[in-house]
């Protein structure tokens, strides 16, 4: 079972990293590009056989690792 | 010698780099704003350390796409010297000016120590200031210094001489493949090093060893 | 989203505010009719502790805060103080204690953000850094995360930034807990004539705003760090600011710019509560109203209501008073650097704060009394009662080599290198001393031989026994180590941490530990010219250690005759400035006693201030005229410990003597005050002796000889220096070990 995890700052809180790669496209001339937000991708192998099981584990690794829950949230995609 | 440094918001060790070249090379060096048109004619160019664009996308990767970079593309394909210190190596690096990429430190922190450098190849206009194999202080202040090339493209880095600097006595402080802490391209005329010589100048930083790199560099016109 | 300014204020909301009821009397008794929405958040945050000192302002008024070299004490950004030649050192500490403890590394960084951004802001360029740290104890759940997350933050920000940390503390402590400090500090250099003030002046002169945009962020945060933690803190946690050092350091030099240019009148930086304390300050400083219109504030989040632009803590953001004639230089600065900047409002001749949006009044409130009229409190205190002092034969025995190693590699004593391999220490390339000695030292660029020296100190387990020596303590341990570097002490800048004030055996404390630092400041000569107060630092009732921190600036005229606390050579003589007869006599609140035996009794060492002044003018005096070749001062864990650092630094050993006929445990362990290791070339010891020492006035025996590749103390067994050091800087690296900061 794989899953691949999504991480994105939570709306509102500030992203300079995505600010400055909208200012970095705009003066590549990308002119139609409105805000940018970053995030991270994370794809895992998991040993679980069900996938509610597998799911859950997921959510406390979110939790406890792979999101900064203060600032971020996360999806989780769960492919056999 | 003439010299330029080129500075991108967010650099921070422009000063010390300007400060290093006046010192030693007794002419304060011309300062280009990445924005202006034009690079004066020079025979040096240097892209000092810092977090252009805040490091963010990935570290060198907005000021390498920048156009100032074209026109130092241009002036290397040319002959002029081209050194990049720390975040100018990353730079020089994602403009594809010196092979290899700058990765996280394996760390995962950022590093400020003393380190030791080896000198691999004495015979380019940078580092004939040193004999061959001799062993200098230099310190580091990094948080991605963790060099790295594919088997090809280290092959063709070590076969050809551009390596110039490697960590040495076990100070590699980041997981730098084959200790690596500066190469050169193929024509030797660009050189991009994460550590940084221009803070080892003077009896104030508790030593010199940084300082041949710049007389040897300025003294030869 | 539709808002609504005129809801009905409940006494609910009114709490929710952290107002008290008799504050919310003052507040209709003062505008004569109920205060709108926007202006119960704008009294909330101008009345909060954080903001009005409410409850410590009455003690802070007893503090030394002027002298010779003083220019801006207290009541500025940053405290200001005259170096010669024309320049001035500015600078400040301040704590981020709240915000680092939900989210350790936003928290951090943007603590060093808001404290670089307060000296820059009167038009210094920040050359220097230095950070103190409290964590819980090493055992405890949070806290390798937490220290992760601090020295993580506090490096991205500062090292993207560009100043060099030169100093700082770590330190460990059960009673932070749930409840970690974090004081960060920084000073910056100025020119004397061109200092800028937040005090605004003119009629009708454009209020202009530069910087990164207005969010959500820290709405609510400056009541947040005037309340004490419950257990309900995970729903506080959508207040956090994330920091953007990319867009600081741009302001930076916009700022720096854009005063060369003359456009200047008045500056504020938006800190805690942002817009409303940075607006009122400027116009109730300068007997203007101001009046702001918030339709032209950048924001970057949809719908914001005036309450929460007038609230938001967005990081990197600066308020202004330009000369209209010079708008159109200062627009080319702005945007050079890429910076949102804006008309926002303009002075007004009648003392009101009006902010308008949409069309709508939705405050006016009088000017100064917002500040000015902001309640103060004489809160009831009990004076602490010291605890007993250690019976004269309770010492605890243990072998003296074994006990030094085993403290050199305690939570409390080990290498800090862990943490300080993390700063960029040698940015600017003025760095001449790096954490590690007793001061962080820079030169002053552009000088030939000038440079400052920085310390920040506390011994919070003195504090706890006894606030009164504990404050007194702190100021005279900054002084030391300033001293030990061969500078002049100029002037210090206070970060007063403590627990609940409305408890009065809290309020004991701070009152106490202030009037220790009082006198220790008016003995030392060595005036507060800015700080920082952070109360309610508790968890569910539980105070920290009461936390004074003092960042202390001193002046060195000639760096090439500074001390280094390394031995410079071997086959020097070792002497003991400021000694008892004894060498070493107490052990009451010793690392010795806390880390070899648990125990926390006894009175902490009393500072005898006449004493600290006369050893340290004379150690200064040696180092300046070349006789001192190494110095160190001795604090936490007493003789042994401070020859061992000395021995750690240079890699020489040393043999120190042992008196004969009694214990060697408080000789070599004892933390008594007011002392110095010295070390000399034999002529110059000679020289000394004959010469200097029958005039000092000072008690300063020759201890011992630097020498050889073992420390050997008294009839202790010699230990290798390697193996000092690999105790040293082992419990570090190996406590954080397998901790990711990041993913």
């Amino acid at each position: 079972m794989k899953a691949r995890v999504t991480v994105t700052l939570k709306s509102g809180v500030l992203d300079p990293q995505g600010q400055a790669i909208q200012g970095s496209l705009k003066s590549l001339g990308f002119d139609g590009v409105g805000a940018v937000r970053q995030g991270k991708v994370f794809d895992l192998e998991l040993g679980d056989a069900d996938r509610s099981q597998a799911e859950a584990n997921v959510r406390t690794m979110c939790e406890k690792l792979l999101a900064n829950t203060v600032i971020e949230n996360y999806t989780i995609e769960i492919t056999p | 010698m003439k010299a330029a440094v080129v500075v991108f918001p967010g650099l921070n060790r422009d000063r010390d780099m300007i400060a290093a070249l006046t010192k030693i090379g007794g002419e304060a060096p011309a300062v280009v704003w990445h924005k202006d048109a034009e690079i004066p004619k020079v025979d040096l160019i240097v892209i000092p350390g810092g977090f252009s664009y805040g490091d963010y996308l990935r570290v060198g990767a907005i000021a390498a796409r920048s156009p100032v970079m074209d026109t130092i593309r241009d002036r290397a394909a040319h002959g002029v010297k081209v050194m990049g210190v720390c975040n100018g190596f990353q730079i020089l690096s994602e403009a594809g000016l010196v092979p290899g990429v700058l990765m996280r430190n394996a760390s995962l922190k950022f590093v400020c120590r003393e380190v030791k450098l080896q000198i691999e190849n004495a015979s380019t206009p940078f580092t004939r200031g040193y004999k061959q194999g001799q062993i200098i202080r230099c310190p580091v202040a990094h948080h991605d210094g963790n060099y790295f090339a594919d088997a090809e493209t280290l092959a063709r880095v070590e076969g050809q001489g551009q390596v110039a600097f490697r960590y040495a006595d076990g100070t590699n402080p980041n997981g730098s493949i084959n200790d690596i802490a500066g190469v050169f391209n193929e024509k030797k005329n660009v050189l991009g090093l994460m550590p940084h010589p221009e803070n080892l100048i003077e009896a104030a930083h508790g030593g010199s060893d940084g300082r041949q790199l710049f007389s040897g560099l300025l003294n030869a016109a | 989203m539709t808002f609504n300014n005129h809801i009905a204020i409940t006494p609910e909301l009114v709490a929710d505010h952290g107002l008290k009821l008799d504050e919310y009397q003052k507040i209709i008794q003062l505008i004569g009719r109920a205060p709108t929405y926007t202006e119960l958040g704008i009294f909330s945050a101008m009345w909060n502790e954080h903001c009005s000192y409410k409850s410590s302002k009455k003690w802070l008024r007893t503090l030394p805060t002027t002298g010779e070299r003083v220019i801006q004490g207290p009541g500025e950004n940053a405290g200001v103080v005259d170096i010669g030649d024309g320049q001035a050192i500015v600078f400040k500490m301040e704590s981020h204690n709240h915000p680092s403890y939900i989210e350790p590394y936003q928290g951090a960084a943007t603590g060093v953000g808001g404290i670089l951004r307060d000296v820059f802001t009167m038009g210094a360029r920040p050359v220097a850094a230095m950070n103190a740290l409290r964590f819980g104890a090493p055992e405890h759940e949070k806290t390798k995360h937490l220290v992760a997350g601090v020295v993580a933050g506090v490096g991205g920000y500062g090292n993207s930034f560009g100043v060099p940390t030169v100093g700082g503390e770590v330190e460990f402590d059960e009673r932070y807990n749930g409840n970690i400090l974090v004081n960060a500090f920084a000073a910056g250099l100025a020119d004397t004539d061109k200092i800028f003030y937040s005090k605004a002046e003119g009629v009708g002169l454009p209020v202009v705003y530069l910087g990164a945009k207005t969010g959500r962020d820290g709405v609510g945060g400056a009541t947040m760090a005037s309340a004490e933690f419950g257990d309900d803190i995970e729903e506080k946690r959508p207040t956090v600011q994330v920091g953007d050092p990319f867009t600081e350091k741009r302001l930076l030099e916009a700022c720096l710019e854009l005063m060369a240019t003359g456009a200047v009148i008045a500056i504020q930086d938006m800190g805690a509560a942002g817009l409303t304390c940075s607006a009122v300050e400027m116009g109730a400083k300068g007997d203007l109203g101001v009046e702001l219109n918030l339709d032209m504030v950048p924001v970057r989040e949809d719908a914001m209501t005036p309450y929460e632009m007038m609230l938001s803590e967005s990081q990197e953001r600066m308020l202004m008073v330009l000369h209209p004639e010079k708008e159109a230089e200062a627009r080319a600065v702005f945007e050079k650097w890429e910076l949102d900047f804006a008309t926002v409002g303009k002075t007004t001749d009648d003392l009101r704060f009006r902010v308008m949006w949409k069309g709508e009044e939705v405050a006016n409130l009088p000017i100064k009394e917002l500040g000015d009229e902001a309640p103060e409190y004489d809160r009831p205190w009990t004076a602490p009662v010291p605890p007993k002092a250690l019976a004269a034969d309770d010492i605890p025995q243990m072998d003296v080599a074994d006990a030094l190693l085993r403290m050199l590699a305690s939570p409390a004593l080990s290498s800090r290198r862990w943490v300080y391999e993390q700063y960029d220490t040698l940015i600017q390339g003025n760095s001449l001393q790096r954490p590690g000695g007793d001061a962080g030292v820079i030169r002053v660029e552009g000088h030939a031989t000038k440079a400052l020296a920085f310390s920040s100190d506390v011994t919070p387990r003195y504090c706890e026994a006894d606030a009164y020596e504990g404050g007194k303590q702190a100021v005279a341990e900054c002084w030391r180590n300033l001293t030990a570097t061969g500078a002049d002490p100029l002037a210090a800048t206070d970060n007063l941490n403590f627990g609940n004030p409305e408890r009065p055996e809290i309020m004991g404390q701070f009152v106490h530990a202030v009037k220790g630092i009082g006198d220790a400041c008016r003995a030392l000569g060595f005036p507060i010219v800015s700080g920082n107060v952070s109360l309610y630092n508790e968890t569910n009732g539980r105070g920290i250690l009461p936390t004074p921190t003092i960042g202390g600036v001193g002046l060195i005229p000639d760096w090439s005759k500074m001390a280094r606390i390394g031995f410079a050579g071997e086959d020097q003589a070792i002497l003991l400035f400021g000694a008892p007869d004894w060498w070493g006599t107490h052990l009451g609140q010793s690392i010795y006693l806390r880390e070899m035996f648990k125990r926390k009794d006894g009175t902490p060492p009393p500072v005898d201030l006449d004493h600290e002044k006369k050893v340290g003018d004379l150690v200064r005096i040696l180092i300046r005229d070349g006789i001192a070749t190494a110095v160190h001062d001795l604090s936490d864990g007493g003789l042994a410990v401070g020859v061992a650092e000395m021995a750690m630094a240079s890699g020489i050993g040393a043999t120190v003597n042992q008196l004969d006929g009694g214990d060697p445990i408080p000789l070599f362990f004892g933390e008594d005050q007011g002392r110095y290791l010295v070390t000399m070339t034999r002529e110059n010891l000679e020289k000394f002796y004959a010469e200097i020492y029958p005039y000092a006035g000072v008690f300063a025996p020759w201890i011992g000889t630097t020498g050889g590749k073992t420390l050997k103390l008294g009839e202790a067994r010699p230990v290798a220096v390697a193996e000092l050091r690999k105790a040293h800087e082992g419990w570090f690296p190996e406590f954080m070990k397998g901790e990711i900061t990041e993913v």
